[in-house]
């Protein structure tokens, strides 16, 4: 039995596993279809049930971030194979297909933005690229953002959306675990904040390393955030999984992340967040948002804290 | 077009000199047998005195990490290592040296204590993975595995770490971060066990030999990418043969590694293992307006 300890539930070559047998943009919990172009516009979030879609990390940053104000670093790392790794294909044509599929050199775009007015280094995955999967490429491009929030003494934002480490690169990418919580230890000494959103998924070596140790975690609603997926829970212990089991809302009961944030409400609260954690003496150069009195329902206490419309 | 440095062409030529699956498999086997030495085993031959310390101080004490202090060549260190069982009832008993939560959080307070003493700490790692269960999963199983990375990544003593048997995954990263990271002959390391990897790359967990062979978790692959500093010997066909010789051979390489590590300035220990974790990796640069592929 304890042989398997798989810490990612889908394989990075099966990115779109959850959707098996159905087009991408049909929502796969109530079946309503959407045109590519009424997605984007929805944030990529289903207008019958709310639930979240994956999001490309461009869409991402263009949904997150200020207009114009993400200035890419780090653009032409690009992965070198050094296991020369063969499974069912060579490494080298899942990465040469994932580059073409997505448009993207790794799994992470890295660079520095401002959210609200406010400035911050970013760190954003994409779960279309091998799964989100972590190697060498995406653990040096989190720690370049790490450099960047240090020497410009601005908040680290990370958007994790993994299944975990990279299996092509074996230990290669296990020590990129090691690596990026260095890299946030390097942003604690600075004495920054460090943020972490957590989408769906996060998990295995992602969620056990950096994308854990957000000074604020902040999950996207129904994002599985667990060490080992449910399938590998379920097949090694023999255990009854919990319908919530590993997702955003049970991770919010347990004490494991600070709140769960709708998409459409992301911006908001990433933007208030910053602002409190600016520096006193600074005047905010976006207006802060006007206070709304919270609303009653399971979500008040997530709009009064950040004044969001939904929810 | 990615341009790669030549160190990492010679690297990729090295891994493409297949050599033979059976010889990875044997090491893998060698690494699981049931009679290879364990963590107390090394502590019984290592340490002239040592006593175990239990519980993380929050609700429970867990029998698949154990920790404690140690006299080890005439100074106190702090050790820790995941442990496994030799017959059926302990190998239940320390959960086949699966850690749950609570062990992580015995080994975080091992090292802060080890770290506000100024006592080196010895890690001895030998587990399949962190424990894949329920109520480990809601203990916040990933948290505590980062925290405790975070815990030897900021401890300012020198802390020297031994692959002793299965290296799995983040559960064995977890305390697996060190100024100096040995791993023994037949220890394997790896993101994940062969079977896992067979079951997600080849959908059939039937096929972990042929993974094992592709992401080679063996101690030369390791030594060759730079993730340990070096290979300690075993007795001719395996630790599990003779245990005194075993621990000899590895009490040699420990010895000197912390000696090392010692003679080496304090107040730069952090930072200087930082940037050995941070050259960890290997990429490549992509050529301007080229196609996108490694050739």
């Amino acid at each position: 039995m304890a042989q398997i300890s798989v810490d990612i539930e889908r394989g990075p070559d099966e990115p779109a596993s959850p959707h098996q047998g159905r087009h991408p943009n049909t929502c796969p919990v109530c079946s309503s279809h959407y045109r590519d172009d009424e997605l984007v516009a929805a944030l990529r979030v289903c207008r019958q049930c709310g639930h979240h879609f994956r999001l490309p990390a461009r869409e991402r940053i263009a949904q997150l971030v200020d207009a114009g104000s993400f200035q890419e670093a780090a653009a032409d790392l690009r992965n070198a194979d050094p296991l020369a790794f063969v499974d069912r294909k060579p490494y080298t044509e899942r990465l040469t297909e994932a580059e073409l599929a997505t448009g993207l050199g790794d799994a992470m775009l890295v660079g520095t933005a401002s959210v609200g007015g406010r400035p911050c280094a970013l760190a954003v995955m994409d779960f279309f690229f091998m799964g989100g999967s972590m190697g060498s490429v995406v653990g040096e491009k989190f720690c370049v953002a790490a450099d960047l929030a240090v020497a410009r003494g601005v908040p680290l934002v990370a958007v994790a959306s993994s299944g975990g480490a990279r299996m092509q690169e074996n230990v290669l990418a296990l020590m990129q675990m090691a690596k990026t919580v260095m890299a946030v230890d390097q942003v604690r000494a600075a004495r920054l904040p460090f943020i972490s959103i957590c989408s769906d998924p996060t998990t295995g070596g992602v969620i056990a390393s950096f994308a854990a140790l957000g000074d604020v975690m902040i999950a996207e609603p129904g994002a599985l955030m667990s060490f080992a997926g449910p399938r590998v829970v379920q097949q090694t212990t023999g255990e009854t999984l919990p319908t919530d089991f590993g997702r955003a809302e049970s991770q919010l009961r347990l004490g494991h992340v600070d709140l769960v944030v709708p998409r459409a409400e992301l911006t908001a609260a990433l933007g208030r967040l910053l602002q409190l954690f600016a520096p006193s003496t600074d005047e905010p150069t976006a207006d802060a948002p006007a206070p709304v009195p919270p609303p009653a329902g399971p979500m008040g206490w997530l709009r009064r804290l950040f004044g969001g419309a939904g929810g | 077009m990615v341009r790669l440095t030549e160190e990492v062409h010679r690297l990729r030529r090295r891994f493409q000199e297949r050599g033979e699956e059976s010889d990875v498999w044997e090491v893998v086997q060698n690494a699981r047998h049931r009679d290879r030495p364990y963590t107390l085993d090394y502590a019984e031959r290592l340490f002239t005195d040592y006593v175990e310390l239990h519980g993380d101080r929050v609700g429970g004490d867990d029998p698949a990490l154990v920790a404690g202090i140690a006299t080890y060549h005439r100074r106190c260190v702090v050790f820790l290592g995941h442990q496994k069982g030799r017959d059926l009832t302990e190998r239940t008993h320390r959960n086949f040296g699966m850690a749950r939560p609570e062990g992580y959080r015995k080994a975080i307070r091992a090292i802060e204590l080890a770290d506000r003493l100024g006592l080196p700490i010895l890690t001895f790692i030998d587990t399949p993975g962190a424990y894949p269960g329920v109520g480990a999963e809601q203990g916040g199983q990933a948290g505590v595995i980062a925290r405790s990375i975070l815990a030897l990544a900021r401890a300012d003593v020198p802390v020297v770490c031994a692959v002793i048997g299965e290296g799995g995954s983040g559960g064995a990263l977890a305390i697996a971060v060190g100024d100096r990271v040995l791993m023994q002959e037949n220890a394997i390391y790896s993101v994940i066990s062969p079977e896992g990897c067979a079951a997600i790359l080849w959908k059939d967990a039937g096929q972990a030999k042929k993974a094992a062979f592709a992401f080679r978790p063996i101690a030369r692959a390791c030594l060759d990418l730079g993730v340990i500093d070096a290979i300690v010997p075993e007795p001719p066909a395996g630790a599990h043969r003779d245990h005194d010789r075993a621990a000899r051979l590895l009490d040699d390489a420990i010895r000197g590694a912390l000696a090392e590590v010692e003679a080496e300035p304090a107040a730069s220990r952090r930072s200087r293992r930082r940037a050995k974790f941070r050259a960890m990796g290997v990429w490549g640069m992509a050529e301007p307006d080229a196609a996108p592929a490694i050739t």
